[in-house]
């Protein structure tokens, strides 16, 4: 951090900045002029908050891509599928069960499962064929989702959140005052702000193993520098078994994350898959703070884009791609290799 | 010694019989086939197989002699074929605009070579798997904005009634003609690859994918080369897109959604990538399994939906075990054989 402000103090002054008049147009009650020019504050604060949220979705899932990515150099475009499938199972768990807890560790199981398979099936045939590998899960992603099909059909699905987290539930940020000086706080649904809050636990989860446990220096090592890890005597092929296992069940919990505040239904694993790679290249291959910064920009730019320029929404993305692509490749927080 | 030796035959062979005899006989099949096919094997099949065989060559182009991977490449032709219907005559009178035919096709061509050119810049910054991922991003970022974007684009409904100029009297939508306009567009762009490749620009370009650091110092421009080459496979894949238009009439998002650009690859793949030949005979499996496997799968006593799972499986089949798609196991298929006969001895392995 400090050197990061010593080597770009420009840099660091305009996202300090950005950051501050953010803070102010969340915090502060807005004045009439203001409301004049950017709308509701309502509004505004919603879409805040769905882009946060949203944001804490799209790290679910891209985190574990860019893990499994930047420790194996696995290219795993069958990603999105794992989170579709999950959600699928985690469907069927919840509505057998009626416990919308107890989907999130069998989905996790099977899926890590599945991912363990296709590590050591699939991807341990082709190590450093990255071509090949993409080819095959291309393959293996259009026969998942047309076996998704087949079994769950073309309608969409929404998993329903518990009684406890059900309805909204007020936050401490003002949303308008009202003429008679009376403060309308902000209601936003409690079941988002469960996931906010999951998605930022596990975040710091990660964060800590990979900083400070033996297994995250382990996996650390292996990003840097894979052959002198195996060649000092650690079996790496079951430290990328257990990273492949944890990313891929990471995704299907993601799964039911998302079939709950949005909803299931073929084609959600493309997007997925194309969201975690726009998140994975804005925020730099293998990094955590990475995907999580780039969750981040791309979830408010959604939202963000919804709301004030709606038909134009989905570029926005791609557009934030293209620039951080053209003027610093290997993503905001990558390491040139 | 030298002086000794004769040399192998006075005269260079003419062209004409370096050519391999089975050249002259697909050629023969390939020209007569409307004598003895029906319309719907000629429009159908093999037009749409010469279609989609000309999108997927210059896949082809960039990932066998670039070594670029690059999913924009039905982007492009979709690009070339809403720019024939924007400046051409479809049945959205308010955006097209009715231009004569030998104006709107250099501008549909021009303009989409402008984009592959573009994204291609953008794309050569990065490598290997990189390339792929951001093509992907791209190519589905075109297909949502010309979802979103109506006053260009018209939305979600495309243009339809885009239809080919009549032109000396004929009218190119017939089966005959368009079987003849697509078999000669495809002969134009194969051989073109094949010339490029051989080219000085071509040669350059084999040695930038092998080894660009070398190249580098030998003091070609690898970065001008790269764009290059995706200028002249956007122009290919053009042209591959205004046939498509005017085959299916219409042009609408979901022609070049995510779905069908991964079909391009698949189909690149599976004919092969290492050899121009490759698209169009992975093309042709495409199209033959797109056709008939409902047919096949309801023999079997199952859902004729479960097309793409066939494509899906097989795709997975050949590059499991044959990374270099058909033309791999046909190659190593001969190479067995020719092993087995042991030129020196005469005798078997």
């Amino acid at each position: 951090m400090q050197g990061f402000i010593q080597r770009n103090p420009v840099w660091s002054l305009l996202i300090a900045l950005v950051v501050a008049v953010l803070l102010w147009l969340v915090f502060a009650p807005w004045s009439d002029e203001l409301e004049e020019v950017l709308g509701r504050k309502r509004v505004f604060l919603n879409a805040i908050f769905g882009g946060i949220t949203l944001g804490a979705l799209y790290f679910l899932v891209a985190s574990g891509f860019t893990l499994i990515f930047g420790l194996m150099r696995n290219v795993n475009l069958a990603h999105g599928s794992l989170y579709l499938l999950g959600g699928y199972i985690g469907f069927e768990v919840s509505e057998w069960s009626g416990s919308w807890f107890l989907a999130f560790p069998v989905v996790f199981v099977i899926v890590a499962v599945v991912g363990l398979i296709l590590q050591n099936q699939v991807f341990r045939r082709m190590e450093g064929e990255e071509l090949r590998q993409t080819m095959v899960t291309i393959g293996l992603s259009v026969v998942i989702a047309d076996l998704m099909l087949w079994r769950w059909g073309g309608q969409s699905y929404t998993i329903y959140a518990p009684d406890m987290l059900f309805g909204p539930m007020t936050l401490p940020v003002i949303s308008s005052v009202r003429d008679s000086g009376e403060i309308v706080y902000l209601k936003y649904p409690a079941v988002r702000m469960a996931i906010l809050f999951a998605a930022i636990v596990i975040g710091v989860g990660m964060w800590l193993v990979l900083n400070k446990t033996r297994l995250g220096m382990l996996i650390r090592a292996g990003v840097d520098d894979r052959e002198m890890l195996a060649a000092s005597g650690v079996r790496i092929q079951y430290v990328f078994l257990a990273v492949f296992a944890f990313g891929a069940g990471l995704a299907g919990m993601a799964g039911i994350v998302g079939g709950t505040f949005q909803s299931l239904s073929p084609g959600e694993d493309t997007r997925f898959l194309l969201a975690s790679l726009v998140v994975v290249i804005v925020g730099g291959m293998g990094s955590i703070p990475g995907a999580a910064i780039g969750a981040l920009i791309i979830g408010l730019s959604e939202q963000l884009g919804l709301v004030y320029a709606p038909t134009y929404s989905v570029v926005f993305t791609f557009l934030i791609m293209a620039a951080v692509l053209a003027f610093r490749p290997q993503g905001l927080l990558g390491e040139r290799r | 010694m030298a002086l000794a030796e004769p040399r192998k035959s006075a005269v260079q062979p003419t062209w004409v019989e370096r050519i391999p005899a089975i050249w002259w006989a697909l050629l023969l099949v390939l020209l007569t086939m409307p004598a003895w096919a029906n319309d719907f094997i000629l429009f159908q099949v093999m037009g749409w197989t010469f279609v989609l065989g000309m999108i997927a060559l210059s896949l082809m182009f960039l990932a066998g002699y670039g070594g670029m991977v690059s999913l924009i490449q039905m982007s492009v032709a979709a690009m070339a074929g809403y720019m024939v219907a924007i400046f051409g005559a479809s049945g959205v009178g308010d955006i097209s605009m009715g231009l004569p035919w030998w104006l709107y096709i250099p501008i549909a061509i021009v303009i989409a070579a402008i984009f592959g050119t573009v994204v291609g810049a953008l794309a050569v910054r990065t490598e290997g798997i990189y390339t792929i991922m951001i093509t992907l991003a791209i190519a589905s970022a075109f297909f949502y904005f010309t979802r979103q974007n109506y006053t260009i684009f018209n939305g979600y409904s495309g243009f339809n009634l885009v239809v080919p100029p009549q032109l000396f009297g004929v009218d190119w939508r017939q089966p005959m003609p368009f079987y003849y306009l697509t078999l000669g567009c495809a002969g134009l762009c194969y051989g073109a690859v094949v010339y490029v490749s051989r080219a000085p620009f071509g040669l350059a370009l084999q040695g930038v994918r092998d080894n660009p650091r070398r190249m580098a110092a030998l003091g070609f421009n690898v970065t001008a080369h790269r764009v290059a080459s995706y200028t002249f496979a956007s122009v290919i894949a053009s042209i591959g897109g205004i046939l498509l238009v005017w085959q299916n009439a219409q042009i609408a998002p979901g022609t070049a959604g995510i779905p069908a650009v991964i079909d391009i690859l698949v189909i690149a793949v599976i004919g092969g990538i290492t050899r121009p030949i490759g698209p169009f005979i992975g093309a042709l499996i495409y199209v033959l399994l797109r056709t008939f496997s409902p047919d096949v799968l309801l023999a079997f006593g199952l859902s004729g939906e479960r097309f793409k799972l066939l494509v899906g499986l097989g795709f997975l089949a050949l590059v499991f075990f044959s990374p270099d798609g058909v033309l791999g196991l046909w190659e190593r298929w001969r190479a067995r054989r020719a092993r087995r006969r042991d030129p020196l001895t005469g005798g078997e392995e």
